[in-house]
Order: C-alpha cells, then structure tokens, then sequence
C-alpha cells in the first residue's frame, strides 16, 4: 500500500477539519439551569413570519421538499434550504464540527431521540417555550414529550416520528412448524429451542450485535432504567443492575445455546438472510414493516406483525427504538421563525399525515395513530393485516420515563466492545454488561461527571 | 557587475515561484500541526471545561494499551502484507517489460485499474464477497462441500485486510516500477547481450539493481500507509463489529477518540506519536537499504 494522493487530500481535508474544529474551544459550555425565556408575543411572531427570511434545515428525509414546500406556501417569506448532511452519526459529527467553529450550523436539524441531551449538554439546542411550544403537548403520544423534555421542563425538540418496538414474523414458517406466535419471553425461548431443532438452518430471530438500538429498546420494554441525570453533572449509570442482568442472561443463554442468531445488522449478509428466511421474526420498530416490504421483496404476503412477548403474562408494554425530532440550534439568528418551522413541519396536518404516506415514517401525533385512513391501510406483504394499527396499539404502551446519556455515541461504542462482542462471541453476556458499566462509568468520571451507581 | 544586478532579481524570481506551493504547505501542514501539537497540551471536559495538563496526554498515550495494540497489529500488517505486495507488484513490471507478454497493454490497464476503484468501494465490494453464509466464496465452499472460511472472523481479518490492500495497490507499484525500468539505459542491455546473459540474468544483474531506488519509494510509501490504515478496517467494522474495535489500528483509534469520545486532546497526541513511529520507522528502513548499497 502506498501513500496515494488521495490519502493526502483526505489528511489536509482532515487537518482543516480538525482546525476548524477547535477554533472555537474554550470553557466549558454546560446547559445550567436557568429559568425559562420570557414568551415571545403572538405580534412578534406574526411580524417574524412576515419578514423576508432564510433558514438552513438539515435531515435526512427523502424528499421532505414537498413538506417544506407546505410551509413555504404558508410562509412565503420564508425560504428554507433543505440540506442532506448525512443520516444520523455523520450528521451529528458534522454539527458538533459546526458548533465548535461556531459557524455553519444549520437553524433547525433532525435529531434521533437518543441524541437530545448529546447537544443539551453542550448547550447547542433552544429551548422552545417561549415559542409555544409547551401548548403542543397533546398533541403527541405521551411518552414521545417525555423524550423532548428537559429536567426543568424545556422543550427541546418537537417529534417527527417515532419507533415503538414490535414483532414481525413469518406466519409460514410458524405455521409449518406449529408455533403460536409467543406471548411472553419464556414463550418465545421455548419456540427458538424448537424452531432451531427441527429446521437448523432457521432461527426465531436475530439479535444483531452490532445493534445497541435494539438492545436499548428491549432494555426500555424490560422496565430498565440505565441512565438518570439528577442533575447536569450528576449522572446515574446502571446497565448492570437486575433489569439488565434479567435481559443479558435471558439473550446471551439463548445465544450460547445456538439457538437464535447474532448477526450484524442492516449488512448484505443480514438483507438476504432476511429474504431467504433464515430468520423466522424480526424484534423491530415501528418504522420496520415499511422497511421489511422494501427490502425482503421476496417474501412478500408471509409476515405479519404482533407486539413484542412480555415478561410477565397478561403485561402489556414495549420500548422505543429510533424515530426523530426536529430542534432548533440556539445560535440561529432566526429563533422565531425557525421553531414556528419545526413546530410547523410535525403537526401541520397535512405535512404530517405527508410524512406518514409518502415517507412512511411512523407517526408521533395522537391525531394521525387514529386517523382511519392511517391505521386501516391493509399492506400485501403483510397479508392483508391492519399493521399501522397493531404498532399504533403499542405506542401507547410505551414507558415515559426512560432517559439518555449525555455522551451517547460513547456508550454505543463501548456497547459494541463489550455487549455486543459477547453476543457475537457467546461468551459472558452477564459478566460483559459489568465491563459496560466500567466502560461508562471511566469515560464518564474522565468527563467530569459524578457518577452513582 | 552584470552579476550582481540580476541576482536578487533571480531569487525573487525563485521565491515566486515556490510561493503557492508554501501558502498551501504552511496553511493545510504547518498550521493545522502545529495546533494540533498545542491542543494536545489541554484538556477538555464536557463538565469542567479546559485545563493545560502539559504531557499529560503523551504520557496516558504511552502508556495505553489499546495503541500498543494498534501499532503492533499495523506492524504485523506491513510484515505481511507488503513484501507480498511488492513482490507481486515487481513481477508484474518484469514481466511487462520483457516484452513477450500479448496484449500487454490490456494487461498492464487490468492490473493498475483496482487503484482506481476507491478503496471505500473496494472495500465494500470485498466484504461482499467474504460474506460467511451467502457471499459467493462462501457458496462456492459450499458447491464443493468444504466448510466455508470464516474471513470476516478474528484469526482471517488481518489477512483479508491484507488481500483489499495487496489488490488495491499492487498495481500502482507495478506502474512505478515498470516506469523505472523503461527509464534503464540500452546501453546496459546491449552490454549484458554481449557478455551472453540470458533473459533471466538479464532481470537479476541489470534490471534489479536498477530498480533499487523505485523500489525503496516505493517500500516508504508502504510503511506510511501501513501505519496510516483507516478505510479498509473502518468499513469491514460494520461486517464484523466485535473483531475490529475502535483501536483496531492506530489512525482508527484517533479517530474514534476525536469524534466518538470528543476528546481531541487525546487524539491529537496520539496522532503526534503514530507520526512519530512513522517517521522512525520509514528512516530505518531507509538507512538499512541504503547501508547495503554501499
């Protein structure tokens, strides 16, 4: 291998990068708790909305133009300039560069979930009260305002779309085989030991190692609650306490025993596994049927969907497992206009239901889970069943108070060394949830935090 | 007197000239280095903010068993991989300039066309192929009824890195070395006909000796490369999270430690040590092929 010229312009692209990176280092910039903005006057607004404008929107949405679109008709002295930054890390590596430098930040991002208090910790995200956004509330499905909320009741995003955690699986594959599709965890490890034994080319599922998505999901359903911040820098940090032990020993036993799969996730291997029915369900969100049908062609009409098995008979309760909001950074020189816009792009009913049909992402909004023509599309590949309507059911059945690290892209990666790598190894899924919480537990002190275990 | 009137003239003349190339030199290497070099003196913390801790971060790098790790897996890596590369990529131009190679053109195009693919693509595309179960190494495995190789597993990784590198760039080092040796006097060839060498004899005493100095660049080039591996590992990471981890090499290491961990005080100094080790490492390599010539 050789020293290409490629490599050198990627290493001065890099430099730059890194230069202008750090330009704008410094103190500490904490979010401290400070009480909320004065409101803005509904004269303000109005005379905001009406001054010529351009805001700068960063998503990864396919063609949001068209919902942008509804906004600038609204507004038209509002342009918006709709950027593809990259989905999901590579956009927030890119934001924080922006951030730092202290230009090139866009007014408003989609951000996931998970991500919110990443930014709120480095005091990057506005706080939308003053905006109204407070009065939005009812709006959205419960525990999705839980998610956007901060500890002194800041609204720090509004939601787009969420992910409600399900089950898709192969009605063929039970049927031959005579499983019922499991109710409850012991169910479904009593079904992967049968499944796995009559036919070892198959497995009830696949618990991607590479998917600490899933895993947080699963985790939130379990009741767990890993992280808790009893204040900017006090973090309580427990990925290794019964909750989680509950679930490491339950996974990484069925794991050990070969009976279910671990393959990474979203990869060429996993799509055609997934199309030639290795995998008899799939543990997934609520944006997964839409997914599924577009990339599992061939096994269309032999899914359906059901909620997640229970750890107890008769509960009912599931987690989350991506969806995003829209936010608005606080340097924009346009707060007004830019939170009327993300305020604008998710409950305006025709811009939501738009993102609902055409982009299919799953709705936040209590409006759009009941609206007949949502819930009651009847998709092939699922033979015929309502499946908006079984993921709308588990919405509601979502827990409120599960919390995010301040350092999330940290916790991921360490999770992939330790979790993650004892799934894919079958090694000591137990004993890895320990290292994981030594992991964060370091990274954190190193930080700055204080951290309870 | 002529002389001393057109000196300075000629000088600012040369000062023109080298002009851009410094502009970019000092704003895209000197700058960014040296504020990397001062970064790495700080800390900073998302709560406490930023402190000066002098060598701090060196001594941590020292000290840290996950770069130790990294070098010696990239060492290990350019043990492996580059002799295998250059050999390949030495044949090659031999074998193009001898002359009775058919279509040689065609042929030296279909070498050389892998550097053109992006090693993002290529790495991609081979990670495809070493797919466990149903890429097609593993099927043909399986038509034949072998157990099919686990490439993507811990024990192969470093081996099928290997592969991606060797097929990305033994053609660019055929290139360099086929240019060297269309660049070797007639005079010499004509010499050894004379003294009745043969077409083997030929390549051994007059070609090689010849490509001495190419193939030293080309061996520099390797060692930077080799301790500077990041594309390769970091898409293969995605097939194979629990074999490659975010210190797999190095350049991966600081990277994840930058924008992963947002400590870029930690990543800069780590990125000042591999630089180092590069530097060490490519000048004895040169000071022991060069030794031997004399």
């Amino acid at each position: 291998m050789t020293m290409t010229r490629t490599r050198w312009l990627a290493a001065a692209a890099a430099a730059t990068l890194f230069l202008a990176g750090c330009s704008g280092g410094g103190g500490a910039r904490q979010a401290a708790d400070q009480p909320p903005a004065a409101a803005v006057s509904q004269a303000d607004i109005d005379q905001a909305m009406r001054t010529p404008t351009e805001l700068t929107f960063w998503t990864w949405v396919p063609d949001i133009g068209k919902e942008v679109a509804l906004f600038e008709k609204k507004y038209p002295a509002i342009k918006v300039n709709v950027v593809n930054a990259g989905q999901g890390e590579p956009q927030y590596t890119k934001l924080r560069t922006a951030l730092k430098a202290g230009s090139g930040a866009p007014d408003v991002v989609q951000i996931e979930f998970q991500y919110i208090p990443t930014f709120t910790i480095i005091d990057s995200l506005l706080d939308l009260r003053p905006y109204g956004a407070e009065a939005l509330k009812d709006k959205f499905v419960d525990w999705t305002w839980g998610q956007v909320t901060g500890k002194n009741g800041e609204v720090w995003a509004i939601p787009q779309d969420t992910g409600p955690m399900g089950m898709l699986y192969r009605k063929d594959i039970f049927d031959k085989h005579g499983i019922e599709p499991p109710r409850t965890w012991d169910e479904f490890a009593a079904a992967a030991r049968k499944l796995h034994a009559a036919d070892p080319g198959v497995y009830l599922t696949n618990l991607a190692s590479n998917q600490n998505g899933a895993w947080m999901g699963l985790l939130w359903q379990a009741g767990g609650k890993p992280f808790q911040m009893a204040s900017a820098q006090d973090i309580d940090v427990s990925v290794n306490d019964e909750v989680s032990k509950k679930l490491g020993t339950y996974w990484g036993g069925l794991v050990k025993e070969g009976v279910i799969a671990t393959d990474p996730d979203f990869t060429d291997q996993w799509y055609q596994a997934l199309n030639k029915g290795k995998y008899a369900t799939w543990l997934t969100a609520a944006w997964g049927p839409v997914f599924l049908a577009s990339n599992a062609k061939e096994t269309s009409g032999k899914w359906r969907a059901a909620p997640l098995p229970q750890w107890a008979a008769g509960e009912n309760k599931s987690g989350n497992w991506g969806g995003s909001t829209s936010a608005v950074i606080k340097s924009t020189k346009n707060p007004i206009a830019a939170a009327k816009f993300a305020e604008f792009l998710n409950t305006d009913p025709e811009s939501t239901k738009m993102m609902a049909t055409e982009q299919f992402l799953f709705p936040p909004t209590k409006a759009l889970l009941d609206d007949p023509s949502f819930a009651e599309q009847k998709p092939e590949f699922y033979g015929g069943q309502t499946v908006n309507q079984v993921f709308a059911g588990i919405s509601d059945t979502v827990d409120k108070g599960f919390g995010w690290p301040p350092f999330l892209d940290q916790t991921v990666s360490d999770w992939d060394e330790t979790v993650g790598k004892s799934l894919a190894d079958k090694s000591d899924t137990p004993a890895a949830l320990d290292q994981w919480q030594q992991r964060i537990t370091t990274y954190a002190e190193s930080q700055g935090f204080k951290v309870a275990q | 007197m002529t002389s001393t009137r057109t000196a300075p003239r000629r000088q600012a003349a040369g000062h023109l000239f080298i002009a851009p190339f410094m502009i970019v030199f000092v704003a895209m290497l000197v700058v960014p280095l040296a504020y990397a070099g001062y970064l790495s003196l700080f800390r900073e913390q998302l709560i406490g903010g930023t402190t000066f801790v002098g060598l701090d971060n060196y001594v941590r790098a020292l000290t840290d068993e996950r770069l130790l790790g990294g070098v010696l897996r990239v060492a290990e890596f350019f043990l492996l991989q580059v002799p295998l590369m250059l050999l390949l990529g030495l044949l090659f131009a031999l074998a193009l300039d001898s002359g009775m190679l058919w279509l040689s053109r065609f042929i030296r195009l279909g070498i050389f066309v892998p550097y053109a693919v992006p090693s993002v693509v290529a790495a991609l595309m081979w990670g495809y192929l070493y797919g466990p179960e149903f890429g097609p190494i593993a099927q043909l495995a399986g038509t034949l009824g072998l157990p099919a190789p686990d490439l993507l597993g811990g024990d192969l990784m470093l081996g099928s890195l290997a592969n991606i590198v060797t097929w990305e760039f033994a053609g660019y080092n055929m290139i360099i070395l086929y240019a060297a040796l269309r660049a070797v006097p007639a005079e010499l060839y004509e010499a050894a006909a004379v003294d009745g060498a043969g077409a083997w004899r030929t390549a051994w005493s007059v070609k090689l000796p010849a490509l001495r100095p190419a193939l030293l660049m080309a061996l520099i080039f390797s060692v930077i490369g080799s301790f500077q591996l990041f594309n390769e590992p970091q898409l293969m990471q995605r097939l194979a999270p629990s074999v490659i981890d975010s210190a797999y090499t190095p350049n991966l290491y600081a990277y994840s430690l930058a924008f992963t961990s947002q400590d870029l005080n930690y990543a800069a100094a780590v990125s000042f040590l591999l630089g180092l080790v590069i530097v060490a490492v490519s000048y004895t390599v040169q000071l022991a092929l060069t030794r031997r010539r004399t």
